[in-house]
């Protein structure tokens, strides 16, 4: 997350030649426009993006090779059972690691001393990214529960809880979406994070009670008892750990999307002028001066 | 803060005694619900009878949605809001204020209701009790929530839409332990199985009512 520090060596008057191209033009060529440079992210920060982006792919191909070609299928569900190479997977991912990240990151942000817009956009991005999650976990059981269950769809305490957080995050990301000033969407988000967080619980135990018929957990039950074995217990490892960098890699893209919105949201006025301004100095006949750095 | 959230809740309760709104619009729709659901179950009044738990805490939800609306509108204009916090008011006693004003109008609207649901569904009471225990409860809860995402979303100007959105799927454990309670007392259970369902209303509303009190300051500076 170094892409903080947007490129500190770029100074007005010492246009870094050797930095990889910026996703928005650089306005360092432009005297007096009072625009600050975009965010662009340090070397280190982009390396680090593509080695996990590349662990993720070649994970995931790994895992769909072994859930596909190598693993027997299941002495009752057939072929069905490959999906459980994904869909926990992609469940952890979701329900865990995202909604869990928001929730802490909300956290620290509404914490005065650790208050960051860096939380704020860790937070949006891990919801964001939980959400494509939390949909494909729905998807992907769906299509499990109809061979198996009989059912595309029953109402069952996992499923239920699964779907309310679905449309909680949906809430906050509605939220964001509506204009404001930074500092006071990120504080009204993180407060409906955290609401959305502390439902959770009582959501969980509500409709536990409701209904239950959905199988326990095949890992994460009392005592870490396997109840699945050989090469198709590590594929399923690999499948979380594929899944895992997935996420990040996810994380990581929007995280660095995020902070270029921001900061396209707060000088759009800026660098339009700025390009307003120089089409007017072409036309007086003048140098053509360059707004945004382009030549 | 108990002195500055009676002063709140009398002058919201003041400005409902005044304006009616929640008599002449909220309850007259939370009956329209009733008879929408009515109409779209079938003119069997059995079938209205097994759903009437579930549908007379869905049509409450829905009245909690206005009356929240409606307590967040009468401090939009004006700068009513930021008079409010110019006051010196408690925050947590603004929101315990609020939270009351808005849970006494629902406790009206959940009374109309049950004749309603009584009525026009002949559903039967048996455990009277467990009835009035939820509803107490659960008007807590729903107030609370409703309080708090109403200050949140206050100053949005599409307040209207997202407010809904925001705000049921939070409450929809209250939802389904009212509706359970509701069927343990009227469909013949046995009023023992409504028991956990009250520990959890009790839970919801002591979580939610501590977070408002703990965090309203601050989330007035959102708005």
């Amino acid at each position: 997350m170094t892409d903080r520090s947007t490129a500190a060596g770029a100074t007005r008057s010492q246009p870094a030649p050797s930095r990889p191209p910026p996703p928005h033009p650089a306005p360092t060529s432009v005297p007096n426009t009072g625009v600050t440079p975009p965010p662009v992210p340090s070397v280190r920060a982009r390396t680090t993006e593509r080695v996990i982006g590349i662990l993720a792919l070649v994970g995931t191909a790994a895992t769909v090779w072994l859930g596909l070609w190598v693993t027997p299928p299941d002495r009752t569900q057939g072929d069905l059972v490959r999906l459980v190479y994904i869909h926990p997977g992609v469940a952890w991912v979701a329900l865990y690691l995202a909604f869990g990240l928001a929730t802490v990151a909300s956290l620290l942000y509404l914490w005065p001393r650790t208050r960051s817009m860096f939380w704020d956009r860790l937070a949006a991005a891990a919801v964001e990214v939980g959400v494509v999650f939390n949909v494909c976990t729905l998807v992907s059981g769906s299509i499990w529960g109809k061979p198996t269950w009989g059912v595309w769809w029953a109402w069952d305490a996992r499923l239920t809880l699964t779907a309310v957080l679905l449309v909680l995050y949906l809430g906050y990301l509605a939220l964001r979406r509506v204009p404001a000033e930074p500092e006071v969407r990120a504080r009204r988000s993180a407060f409906v994070a955290l609401f959305a967080a502390i439902d959770i619980p009582l959501v969980h135990f509500s409709v536990d009670w409701w209904n239950t018929l959905h199988q326990g957990a095949t890992v994460l039950n009392a005592g870490l008892n396997l109840k699945i074995h050989g090469s198709m217990a590590w594929t399923l490892l690999l499948g979380f750990v594929a899944l895992t960098l997935v996420f990040v890699w996810m994380l990581l893209v929007r995280y660095r999307v995020g902070a270029m919105e921001d900061w396209l949201a707060a000088n759009e006025l800026d660098l339009a002028l700025a390009e307003r301004r120089s089409e007017g100095a072409e036309d007086r006949g003048g140098a053509p001066a360059d707004p945004v750095g382009v030549a | 803060m108990w002195r500055d959230a009676a002063l709140v809740a009398g002058k919201d309760l003041r400005i409902e005694r005044r304006s009616r709104v929640g008599l002449t619009q909220v309850a007259p729709f939370g009956i329209v619900a009733l008879a929408l659901f009515a109409f779209a179950l079938g003119p069997d009044r059995s079938d209205m009878a097994r759903g009437a738990p579930g549908l007379f805490w869905v049509a409450v939800l829905f009245c909690t949605v206005l009356a929240v609306q409606r307590s967040v509108s009468v401090e939009a204009a004006d700068g009513a809001r930021d008079g409010l916090r110019l006051s010196g008011i408690d925050p947590a006693g603004l929101f315990l204020g609020k939270a009351a004003a808005v849970g006494a109008l629902l406790v009206v609207l959940e009374a109309v209701l049950a004749v309603g649901v009584v009525l026009l569904y002949g559903a039967r009471v048996e455990v009277p009790w467990l009835l009035v225990a939820s509803c107490a409860l659960g008007t807590i809860g729903l107030a609370a929530t409703g309080t708090l995402y109403g200050a949140l979303s206050a100053g949005l100007r599409v307040r209207e839409t997202l407010l809904p959105f925001l705000l049921l799927p939070i409450v929809a454990p209250v939802l389904l332990a009212g509706t359970k309670i509701w069927q343990a007392a009227m469909l013949g259970g046995t009023p023992s199985s409504g028991t956990p369902w009250l520990r959890l209303l009790v839970v919801f509303d002591a979580v939610y009512v501590a977070v408002g009190i703990a965090v309203f300051g601050p989330i007035q500076e959102t708005a």
